[in-house]
């Protein structure tokens, strides 16, 4: 427990989440999941359900720290079949808001992710969620949640890259 | 005009049972589907578990037309309209679901209850002789019944009734059904995912034993790095249930929220999962107890419906646009009343494998649009589906899916003919 929250600034935020996304972007996967704390979770609520909590609803991805781990791992094989070879994505971050009033910082952000693979151009929408703590000299993440704007995947086929 | 040369070749002197490609990749085979196969079979509405209360709707497409599914207010009954005012052809039901005693079409107003009766047509003497209330309702889909809350519709108002049509899918509706205790009920979130490649390939691979070894190799090792002990296999047999459905059932390597324990659940599921069991041995014994707690299905109800019964239980079900386009609408069915810890660990099991960001569908996704791109390189003109001819059919054979080809062939008659001259 820190007391007293070093005032949080969204610039340290953002420079937080482009980390992030660059990681992603260059499939350095293992360095991305390096940021998640043991406990996290990440989260993809159903298109037609953007509010669902894993505990009562079907989600497209709740990923405790296991299966997250066994997603990287996946992805990283050459036997991902969907993901081999990896699409080239573009994550993009804007409209960032942070709550750093808790210990717990609180963060929504609008992010387009932009895939492409095998001439094919896929284009995901939505808002991301993140509770981030504070850790040795930045974040470490304890939440990524993902609400999808898109009514349905019909236009992306699946999400078997990370948003 | 039959050129007599079939594009499901079945040869019981060979034993080869082979398809020619141009049954995946047609435009004109692919109209005549549309005519011959959805426009005559029972079709999956959805649930009755998604509209409990007087009033209670959901719309969706059946074979890509627009209808809604609604529990009349007065009835009780499960309505399935066409989704289209009777005057000049707007949707009347214009939000996927919701409660309602009323749908009004917006464009000018018309109005109509959840039986489907007009109620009410603003500035109606304008219309000489007056209006006739009786014959504008809401047209209902020609043939609507439900088996163990599952709601089918069919556009042939000729077809025979559904529990004749089911055959023997019927014993395993009953086998999920009952082995969840009696009521099940489709769980909140809807998957809905489109592919680029033909359908008959989402079938095949629906019950497709064979591949997943290969295909699916990190989801295994997913399993066997949290401990799941893989030894048993997959072993079963492939059965088939007449009028083009079929099952296969084989021995789980995973775990089955009923009732098979594995590591995924947790030390402290051990006693809930066993209590689970003996439940189903008192109820029905210990063979079909077995059956129910330990033993895998995939089964496909002709044409576009799936039902499997594996780490958890889906209901799946598609339809072409286009040849080499598939859009498919995929739900999670779990017992109703199910214990909170339960059901989570239902839910955790789901999407290990399955739905559009688990770790098996996008792999599926992609080794079906494989097949896709493969067919337009040209050279081989057949797919074999031959595996397992002459034995008695194994899970991992193709027995489920020859009997799908032939239901196929048989609705399509000289359709499915391929083309006389090259």
């Amino acid at each position: 427990m820190t007391t007293a929250a070093v005032a949080v600034s969204r610039q340290q935020v953002e420079d937080f989440l482009y980390a992030e996304a660059a990681l992603l972007d260059a499939w350095q996967l293992d360095e991305w999941l390096m940021q998640f704390d043991e406990d996290a979770k990440y989260e993809v609520p159903c298109n037609d359900a953007p509010d669902g909590d894993p505990a009562h609803d079907l989600m497209l991805i709740d990923d405790n720290y296991v299966r997250l781990t066994a997603r990287v791992t996946r992805l990283n094989s050459r036997r991902a079949h969907r993901e081999y070879p990896h699409s080239r994505t573009n994550h993009q971050v804007f409209n960032v808001r942070v709550d750093g009033s808790a210990d717990a910082i609180s963060v929504t952000a609008s992010f387009t992710v932009w895939r492409f693979r095998a001439g094919r151009s896929n284009c995901y929408v939505g808002r991301y969620h993140y509770r981030l703590r504070r850790g040795d000299g930045g974040f470490r993440v304890a939440l990524k949640r993902v609400e999808l704007d898109m009514t349905d995947l019909r236009s992306v086929g699946d999400v078997a890259i990370i948003l | 005009m039959s050129t007599g040369m079939p594009v499901v070749v079945d040869d019981p002197v060979t034993q080869r049972f082979r398809v020619h490609r141009s049954a995946m990749t047609s435009p004109d085979i692919h109209r005549a589907e549309i005519e011959r196969i959805f426009a005559k079979s029972w079709l999956y509405v959805g649930h009755e578990s998604e509209i409990p209360k007087p009033g209670d709707f959901v719309r969706r497409p059946v074979a890509g037309r627009p209808v809604f599914m609604v529990r009349g207010v007065e009835t009780g009954n499960v309505n399935v309209f066409h989704n289209t005012c009777t005057h000049r052809g707007a949707l009347v039901c214009r939000q996927d679901s919701g409660n309602s005693k009323v749908f009004q079409c917006f464009y000018h107003a018309w109005t109509f209850d959840s039986e489907g009766r007009l109620k009410g047509v603003p500035d109606r003497d304008a219309y000489a002789g007056g209006v006739n209330f009786d014959e504008l309702g809401l047209k209902r889909v020609e043939r609507v019944q439900s088996y163990r809350g599952f709601v089918f519709a069919s556009f042939d108002p000729d077809i025979v009734d559904l529990p004749t049509y089911l055959a023997g899918a019927k014993d395993y509706i009953d086998l999920i059904v009952d082995g969840c205790g009696g009521s099940v009920e489709i769980i909140r979130g809807t998957n809905q995912y489109s592919f680029g490649a033909n359908w008959k390939l989402l079938v095949e691979n629906s019950i497709d034993g064979y591949h997943a070894e290969s295909t699916h190799d990190t989801y295994f090792k997913y399993l066997m790095s949290i401990g799941t002990d893989l030894r048993g296999g997959v072993s079963g047999r492939a059965v088939d249930l007449g009028n083009g459905h079929a099952v296969i059932e084989y021995s789980s390597p995973w775990g089955r929220p009923i009732a098979k324990w594995e590591p995924l659940f947790g030390e402290d599921a051990r006693a809930e999962i066993a209590r689970l069991r003996s439940d189903l041995v008192a109820r029905h014994g210990e063979q079909r107890a077995h059956t129910m707690a330990e033993v895998n299905r995939n089964m496909l109800i002709y044409p576009n419906l799936i039902i499997n019964d594996i780490m958890a239980v889906t209901v799946r079900t598609f339809y072409p646009p286009a040849p080499d386009a598939v859009d498919v609408t995929a739900w999670e069915l779990a017992p109703v009343n199910e214990l909170a810890s339960l059901r989570q660990r239902r839910l955790d099991s789901f999407l290990t494998f399955l739905g559009p960001g688990g770790f098996a569908t996008p792999d599926d996704l992609e080794a079906l649009e494989s097949c896709q791109q493969g067919f337009a390189s040209g050279g081989v003109e057949w797919n074999d589906i031959s595996r397992g001819m002459g034995r008695s059919p194994m899970a991992n054979d193709e027995e489920q899916m020859r009997a799908f080809w032939r239901r196929w062939q048989h609705q399509m008659g000289t359709a499915a003919d391929r083309a006389g001259a090259q």
